[in-house]
């Protein structure tokens, strides 16, 4: 952990782990890794590891949450008990409870419930390792495992944070700087429909101040979009045409 | 009033394909005018319609489909059926046995068992009910030997060919049965298991490459070679 | 909550929102007659009952000593919990915290530690070993709508008539003295949640209103103008223009219930 005196971001704008204000940390994103859920992505987000499994459309249990004229999605964010430096109890925690929520809300934008009335769609996140912004990369992951399994989308929805550090806003805050930065701003966005779909902030931060880290964030997420296109055009494009002989009918 | 994708060219959900005068095809949608991608799969233009053919897809029932299913519940008047969908399927016992059926005297269990594997015809479905299936047609009912298998439900159309030639080349090659379950599952009947996995080895290899050129080919090569490297059978008298 | 209201009831609030107006006479920008009464349970050191509409809350704060968290030895401690309390609602269950109430608490919750609306550093009683710890525990007695504003406002109302007992340290041991101390506070923030039907933008959303809101935001604001809590909630979304029209409306409806209220 970073000493207090230190600063988080110095007077060249350099932040403590080399980046400037306005840059992204290193993202690697996967598609189709779990063989047994029908869609599954996997993020490495900085040092942020977190894997997505979701399964259905399928039948829903308990009956009774089940709604006769639409699709009820239901996602858990759950940490592993090693994924943080003090081992954190396996027991859903309040904040679990309370991600679990903003991330499923966060997703239904997306989706066409209408399509698959009496069904229920469940997304499970584990983050396996945690260093701040795991709802947003959880986020990404998880709509990127919810195309994988086939289940039609109007968008995809990718998200990232701002805040401020010191008095500068910056991009995509690690966890020392959102335990000791002034502000914190999750955002998710689908990127075609212009439209955003979590919204969170703890900190303070002036209306203008505000406004700036938002956009700072939506260009944060439209970086990350480009990747998650690229992640599922390498899983499904992974034969490589050869070249044809003659010209054969299909 | 233009398109904005190649054809062929891989899309993912919610990406721009057209906009004005054209129609919104498969895994499509609109909104505002605007035609967009709702799954990851290959676009193109028919005439005025916008498809995309999805690489990634689940089975949804459509009445008069034939599927392959297994059982996971025998219950008081008829069996429920996993068919790899959404939803899972009804067969009625009224609908296998013969003569009025009879619920003391009648034991489902013997008849089909949890566990036990069936062709079936989708009879009916809609969106208040689950789809009830029937086996009242010849080439239906229990399955007793065979391999099974799963693939995209989407690859079904590549592994069926243009007029069934692809499938009729994988079946004479292999001297195989083969049903294909428009749910994606497909059972494989052969002489011995060598014949058996070279049928689902082909198949697998339309699944993974359906959306190349020159399949066809690779196909046939990959049956010659196979053939050729297995001993010649010989024929007990 | 939606299966109480009939399709006919949805449809004649988008029709009349349409208009500007809504069903009970209110601008989309009018909060409901509000009401709070202060020091209703005596034998919690704080506490505040909300009457906004027909929602009624009930702010208890109950204030304990207790250790200081590993990394602010020096500062006191203070927790939220929210009750949806099963006589509130027909629709209501008993049994553990579901994800509403649990959000409903944090929401609360974030707007008063982010403002630093405590002093906490003034709850210490001997550093790294004794605090005091304050519970403060909102309890939905009656549902119609805006339980986040009014838990809100109920929540910060009972912080501000919350007395500790005075104490001293005489030979290494804590007595408690003689009369009480206010609960030194240094902030008073105000949420304002939006809701938003058919692109129209709301202010104290109705629990009729609710089964038609698509998108919800909270926003708290603390004494400056300057926002310190946000909570984007429910399946629909905002577009950024709406963000930046819903953070304006909040801020002006924040300002004009803490002159009202005089905090």
């Amino acid at each position: 952990m970073s000493e207090k005196h230190e600063k988080l971001i110095d007077k060249k704008g350099i932040r403590l782990d080399g980046r400037k204000a306005d840059e992204l940390r290193p993202l690697k994103l996967e598609v189709g890794v779990l063989p047994n859920a029908d869609g599954s992505a996997y993020v490495e987000h900085g040092k942020n590891k977190i894997l997505v499994g979701v399964f259905g459309p399928r039948e829903v249990h308990p009956k009774h949450l089940s709604r006769p004229d639409r699709m009820v999605l239901k996602c858990r964010y759950h940490m592993a008990p090693f994924s943080v430096p003090e081992r954190k109890s396996p027991a859903p925690s309040r904040r679990e409870v309370e991600l679990s929520k903003v991330i499923k809300e966060s997703l239904e934008p997306a989706l066409f419930p209408e399509l698959f009335p009496r069904t229920g769609l469940d997304v499970y996140v584990e983050v396996l390792q945690a260093d701040g912004g795991t709802r947003c990369a959880s986020i990404t992951a998880a709509a990127l495992a919810i195309a994988d399994s086939g289940v039609p989308m109007r968008d995809l929805v990718v998200a990232c944070a701002a805040g401020k550090v010191e008095d500068t806003v910056v991009l995509d805050l690690y966890d020392a700087e959102d335990k000791l930065g002034a502000a914190d701003v999750p955002v998710a966005y689908m990127p075609n429909l212009n439209a955003v779909t979590l919204l969170q902030m703890d900190g303070i931060l002036s209306p203008e101040e505000f406004e700036k880290a938002v956009n700072m964030a939506m260009d944060g997420c439209k970086k990350i979009y480009a990747m998650q296109k690229e992640a599922l055009k390498t899983k499904y494009m992974t034969v490589k045409e050869e070249e044809p002989k003659e010209e054969m009918e299909e | 009033m233009p398109t904005y994708f190649e054809a062929k060219q891989l899309v993912t959900p919610g990406e721009l394909l057209a906009e004005g005068e054209y129609q919104a095809g498969e895994n499509t949608y609109v909104e505002a005018g605007k035609i967009f991608a709702s799954r990851i799969g290959l676009v193109d233009l028919e005439t005025k319609r916008v498809n995309v053919v999805a690489l990634r897809a689940f089975y949804v029932p459509k009445v008069g489909d034939i599927v392959i299913g297994s059982v996971i519940e025998v219950g008081f008047n008829g069996w429920t059926i996993d068919i790899r969908a959404p939803y899972s399927a009804i067969l009625r016992a009224s609908d296998v046995l013969s003569r009025p059926f009879k619920p003391q005297n009648d034991e489902l269990s013997q008849f089909l068992d949890q566990g036990d594997l069936i062709v079936a015809k989708i009879a009916s479905y809609d969106r208040a009910h689950d789809p009830q299936l029937t086996v009242g047609e010849p080439g239906l009912g229990k399955i007793t030997r065979g391999q099974l298998m799963r693939i995209t439900p989407t690859k079904i159309p590549r592994v069926i060919g243009r007029k069934g030639s692809m499938i009729s080349m994988i079946k004479q090659e292999t001297n195989c049965q083969i049903i294909l379950g428009l749910n994606g599952v497909i059972l494989v009947t052969g002489k011995n298991t060598a014949d058996e996995d070279l049928a689902m080895r082909s198949i697998k290899k339309i699944e993974e490459e359906s959306h190349t050129t020159g399949l066809t080919d690779r196909i046939t090569q990959l049956l010659k070679e196979e053939k050729a490297k297995q001993p010649q059978v010989e024929i007990k008298q | 909550m939606s299966s109480l209201i009939t399709k006919v009831r949805q449809r004649q609030i988008q029709q009349i929102i349409e208009t500007g107006k809504r069903l009970d006479g209110r601008s989309l920008t009018d909060f409901r007659e509000f009401k709070i009464e202060e020091g209703v349970i005596e034998k919690a050191e704080g506490s505040a009952r909300i009457f906004l509409g027909n929602t009624q809350v009930l702010v208890g704060v109950k204030v304990e000593t207790g250790e200081p968290f590993p990394d602010t030895p020096n500062e006191g401690v203070m927790t939220v919990n929210a009750e949806l309390v099963p006589l509130a609602s027909p629709t209501y269950e008993p049994g553990p915290p579901d994800e509403t109430s649990i959000e409903l608490a944090r929401i609360v919750d974030r707007g008063i530690r982010e403002s630093k609306a405590i002093d906490t550093e003034k709850l210490c009683i001997e550093a790294g070993k004794k605090v005091f710890v304050v519970f403060v525990d909102v309890y939905v007695l009656n549902a119609d709508g805006n339980l986040i504003d009014a838990s809100a406002l109920a929540a910060m109302s009972a912080l501000m008539n919350t007395k500790m007992p005075n104490f001293e340290i005489k030979d290494g041991e804590l007595k408690v003295k003689q009369g009480y101390t206010p609960l030194p506070m240094r902030s008073h923030p105000i949420t304002v949640t939006i809701g938003k039907i058919n692109g129209k933008l709301l202010v104290d959303v109705g629990a009729e209103e609710e089964a038609v809101v698509d998108a919800r935001l909270s926003m708290a604001i603390n004494d400056e103008g300057n926002i310190c809590a946000i909570q984007k909630g429910l399946s629909g979304y905002f577009t950024p223009q709406e963000l930046i029209e819903a953070s304006k409306l909040a801020r002006e409806k924040a300002a004009e219930l803490r002159k009202k209220l005089k905090w």
